[in-house]
């Protein structure tokens, strides 16, 4: 058995073996042995899906890394495989994972085993939802982060968690279920379940409308698109720093992920057909939640509004339909990526030295605490999307695609860069700069050594990808433009030739 | 009309009943010679039985009819049969820790589970009105015995004695369904009366007997409207006796009604669907919501049974083979949760008594964390949530559904199911989110065991026996069609 031949299923279930050890050891008063052991079972995972991104081929517009198995019945099957659209969301998970067992050092110490098991058996969700080709897999993948996520909003959270799992849970469940009936009507009308095969195939025009709604239900939900955003503040507020990066980085590109892969690759007339509708909601979603951000006394809630605003970058792009719109698309959601977990993790740390999110209580952070400055720094800046930060780069795309598609969403997606400086910036001068008076800031320690291993490296990969983001764009690009020539080939419209002109 | 029981040999089909039978009246007759104190024994021996009975079952062969065809063993009998006994079973294995507090160390109760047991086999394996009705009976007067043995607790009582009105009123409308079915067929015989529906068009009078017969087997099914008893029965009854019922029964029940409508009305499927669908909605919708303001566990789980019913019949109503299928696995599933569930209730105790309502589980997962991630576990399954089994079942009938084009029955369904996850989310919530109040007490050994087997079977269920099973299910629905 040849490790490359089955990449994919060892860095999918890696961590789900790691979460059977710790089944077995590291039970009480073993907590910092429970930790090693899981940080040691997410660096190995981290380092195979580096390996999975340097084995990828970038010229191949097809699926590589590909298994394919029948397994229950005649439905069911067990793919897995990847293209550029996926790839490179799992070292994207894969890298972020050692990044949130480190934060549990400081402020998880209940139910610590617990803890880690839930984010091993999630994280081989999530990665397996990016890694499957086959469409009921993908449901289970994608369904099942609903389980470990519950638990780790209603155990670890805040004061307010049995309100914000119960929320997160009933918009996430009620919109996927919708989208199970899609996949299930999929299989009888294409007689499989097999993603490679039902990229082929061309449903009827009116059958897309349905299957569309259906899964837009789940991806708009998952998103998360404004209205459908509701429970992610609450649920960002109160879950702990871990759950919230997880949340922030990873399960909400799920979203942006089927949207490309599944909406816009399968049911192509009935992308175009509602782009409109997507477009005025992408707008809202930028405009509307930055206001509302700017209004936030709670930094975790600002960044979660933030992020809802960056979504909406994410699904204009997407449904600009061309290649500058999904390529930004893609950048988007992986450099927000790395930010909003970067910025989670920030909050994170005052978080574990005050127990408060309260802006007001921050003030003057500068002094004592130089270092958090810096980083938090970056990753303002790099939310904001200022040139030289990944940010920027994504942004830009994803505007210059939404610009060919419908100049109007253009022109007010740019509100949102500005609204964006207006509401992190003016959360960086209240919770860093000003006069460093609180009385109960006194004493505040700045960014230890663990921090530093955490932060230090999303720094470098903000800065990097704003200045070179050719690793990102290049693994992708063939696969784009793949998908956004199939797309105008199938609506037939004249950015066929803006498509292939690239 | 000559009988066709020329040899022993001739007898092949029913092999499992006959030993089931002869080896139940011998330990009826064995137990009046052993001491009082010794009635356990025979509950063990009963337990073998059905071991082998299950052996017999699963490799014996022997299909084909039997009795001048009013028996039938083929591919879905033995699916279905392999289920009854082996929930009977596990049902029984799980009463021998409250035995004596329930009342239930008598051999009798050991006696009536086995003869209640073949009742269902009876049921499961009719192909004749008539062999349906005695199966049927044997099982519920058995049953009905079973839910009063505790004769001295008031609820048990009441338990039985409502379970025994309202099971002898379904008889009766079985029974009228049945009369009127032959009468504007004239056969009994199951097979027989689809060939003389496709002789002459169906006329009104059948439609009316299919209806009483449905009606009948709603109620066995505790399908809404026909589902008042089962609340009162599960939370009256000793929980141990709940499980019994919550299990074999429904399986043996739904065996009936899929092989009355596949096999005798496969050529009005359009007249029964409608009955089927409306079934099903009304049970998943009433259950969805009834079971919200629940406190009791068991009451709980009556109306989480009631949805489950509805959920199944979301595949039957397709009518096709796929549907049958479906049900055939979620049968499975259910069951197994099902046991799983009452394995835990049984397992918690507190020093005051056994724990019944949901505020006693409290913080259970600090004090009690296996059984808190199994119970979890079976919660997370009973929504229908993957990777877990109870998603498997959702996804097999639905997807029959959706074959069917039920668009609107699916999409009900499915948000009923997303209304239903609230209280089983509100278990967990208990378990795991609140802080613990009480103590529990150790738990017997064969109820860990169980419990350790559920979970494992419900969580691996993708990888270990997802395969096999859907196998298995897809012959016997094969049988049918």
């Amino acid at each position: 058995m040849n490790l490359s031949d089955h990449l994919l299923t060892v860095i999918t279930f890696l961590p789900t073996l790691g979460a059977l050890i710790l089944l077995v050891v590291g039970g009480k008063g073993q907590d910092n042995l429970a930790r090693w052991i899981a940080l040691a079972v997410t660096l190995v995972t981290a380092a195979l899906s580096l390996v999975l991104w340097a084995g990828f081929d970038q010229t191949n517009t097809g699926f590589q890394f590909v298994e394919n198995y029948s397994w229950i019945g005649d439905s069911i099957g067990y793919r897995m495989g990847v293209d550029g659209i996926s790839v490179l969301f799992i070292p994207l998970t894969a890298v972020l994972m050692p990044a949130v067992i480190l934060s549990s050092w400081g402020s998880v110490h209940t139910r610590v085993r617990e803890y880690l098991i839930v984010f091993l058996i999630l994280e081989t969700f999530m990665i397996g939802a990016f890694a499957t080709l086959d469409l009921a897999l993908f449901y289970v993948f994608f369904e099942g982060t609903l389980i470990p996520m519950f638990l780790i909003i209603g155990i670890w959270g805040g004061a307010r968690r049995i309100q914000a799992t119960y929320k997160f849970f009933f918009y996430s469940f009620t919109g996927t279920v919708l989208m199970l009936l899609a996949i299930m009507y999929m299989f009888w009308q294409a007689g499989t379940l097999d993603i490679q095969k039902l990229l082929q195939f061309k449903f009827a025009p009116e059958v897309q409308t349905w299957l569309w709604i259906g899964f837009f239900a789940s991806f708009a939900v998952k998103m998360p698109m404004w209205p459908f955003h509701r429970w992610l503040p609450e649920a960002h507020v109160e879950a702990p720093t871990g759950g919230s990066v997880i949340l922030a980085a990873i399960l909400l590109k799920m979203g942006g992920y089927g949207f490309i892969r599944f909406s816009l690759s399968m049911f192509p007339d009935a992308s175009q057909q509602f782009s409109g509708f997507v477009f005025v909601l992408s707008v809202a979603a930028i405009i509307l939640t930055s206001l509302v951000a700017l209004v936030q006394t709670d930094i975790k809630k600002l960044i979660a509004y933030s992020s809802v605003a960056h979504m909406g970058f994410v699904t204009m792009g997407i449904f600009s339909g061309n290649v500058y719109g999904i390529h930004g698309a893609i950048f988007q959601m992986i450099s927000h990526g790395i930010v909003s977990a970067a910025l989670f993790l920030c909050v994170g740390v005052v978080y574990d030295r005050m127990h408060t999110r309260d802006v007001d209580a921050y003030g003057g952070l500068v002094s004592p605490m130089p270092r958090y400055a810096f980083a938090f720094m970056v990753f303002t800046m790099a939310n904001v999307g200022l040139p030289g930060t990944s940010g920027f780069v994504g942004e830009f795309l994803t505007m210059f695609g939404a610009f060919q598609a419908n100049t109007w969403v253009a022109f007010f997606a740019a509100f949102g860069v500005i609204l964006s400086a207006a509401y992190a910036l003016w959360l960086y001068r209240r919770v860093i700069f000003g006069a460093f008076t609180k009385e109960s800031l006194k004493g505040i320690l700045d960014l230890d050594a663990r921090e530093m291993v955490v932060l230090v490296p999303l720094i470098i990969l903000t800065i990097l990808f704003g200045f070179y983001p050719a690793p990102i764009l290049d693994a992708t690009a063939a696969s784009v433009n793949l998908v956004a020539e199939n797309f105008a080939q199938a609506i037939g419209s004249a950015s066929a030739a803006v498509a292939s002109a690239h | 009309m000559t009988s066709d029981v020329t040899s022993f040999a001739a007898l092949a089909p029913a092999y499992p009943e006959l030993l089931l039978a002869s080896g139940t009246l011998v330990l009826l007759l064995g137990a009046l010679f052993i001491k009082r104190e010794r009635t356990q024994l025979i509950a063990g021996l009963g337990l073998l039985l059905l071991l082998g009975v299950l052996g017999l079952v699963l490799f014996g062969g022997g299909e084909g009819q039997a009795f001048n065809g009013s028996f039938i063993s083929d591919g879905f009998s033995r699916y279905m049969k392999a289920l009854v006994v082996a929930a009977s079973g596990v049902t029984l294995l799980m009463s021998f820790s409250t035995a004596r507090e329930n009342s239930l160390d008598k051999f009798e109760y050991a006696v009536l589970v086995l003869l209640a047991t073949l009742g269902m086999m009876i049921m499961v394996s009719s192909n004749d009105l008539i062999t349906v009705y005695i199966g049927l009976e044997l099982q519920s007067l058995a049953l009905y015995v079973v839910a009063a043995m505790k004769r001295d607790d008031a609820r048990a009582t009441e338990a039985g004695m409502k379970y025994f009105v309202l099971g002898a009123l379904s008889s009766g409308m079985l029974l009228y369904g049945a009369s009127l079915v032959y009468g504007f067929t004239g056969t009994t015989q199951l097979d027989l009366i689809v060939k003389a529906i496709a002789l002459d068009s169906r006329s009104i009078g059948l439609v009316f007997g299919v209806v009483f017969l449905l009606a009948g087997i709603a109620f066995k099914i505790s399908a809404v409207p026909f589902h008042m008893w089962t609340p009162d029965v599960y939370e009256g009854a000793p929980t141990s006796v709940t499980a019994f019922f919550a299990a074999a029964p429904k399986v043996a029940a739904m065996a009936l009604l899929i092989r009355i409508v596949t096999v005798s009305f496969g050529n009005i499927t359009h007249d029964w669907q409608q009955i089927i669908v409306f079934l099903s909605i009304a049970s998943m919708g009433l259950a969805a919501f009834a079971a919200i303001g629940q406190k009791n566990l068991k009451r709980l789980m009556a109306y989480s049974s009631i949805g489950h019913v509805g959920f199944a019949l979301v595949g039957l109503s397709a009518g096709t083979e796929v549907g049958v299928e479906g049900v055939a696995i979620y049968m499975a599933i259910y069951v197994t949760m099902t046991v799983g569930i009452f394995a835990c209730i049984l397992a918690l105790r507190t020093e005051a008594g056994p724990v019944e309502t949901i505020a006693e589980l409290a913080g259970l997962a600090q004090k009690r964390p296996f059984i808190a991630a199994i119970m979890a576990i079976l919660m997370f399954s009973l929504i229908g949530l993957p990777p877990l089994a109870g998603f498997f079942a959702k996804w097999e009938v639905f997807l029959a559904a959706m074959q069917a084009n039920l668009f609107g029955l699916a999409v009900f369904g499915v948000l009923a199911s997303a209304v239903s996850a609230y209280y089983y989310l509100r278990v967990i919530k208990t378990m795991y989110f609140d802080e613990p109040v009480t103590s529990y007490v150790a738990v017997p050994y064969e109820l860990t065991a169980i419990i350790a087997v559920v979970g494992f079977l419900i969580v691996t269920y993708f990888v270990t026996v997802g395969a096999p099973l859907t196998n298995a299910a897809h012959l016997a629905a094969g049988s049918l069609f």
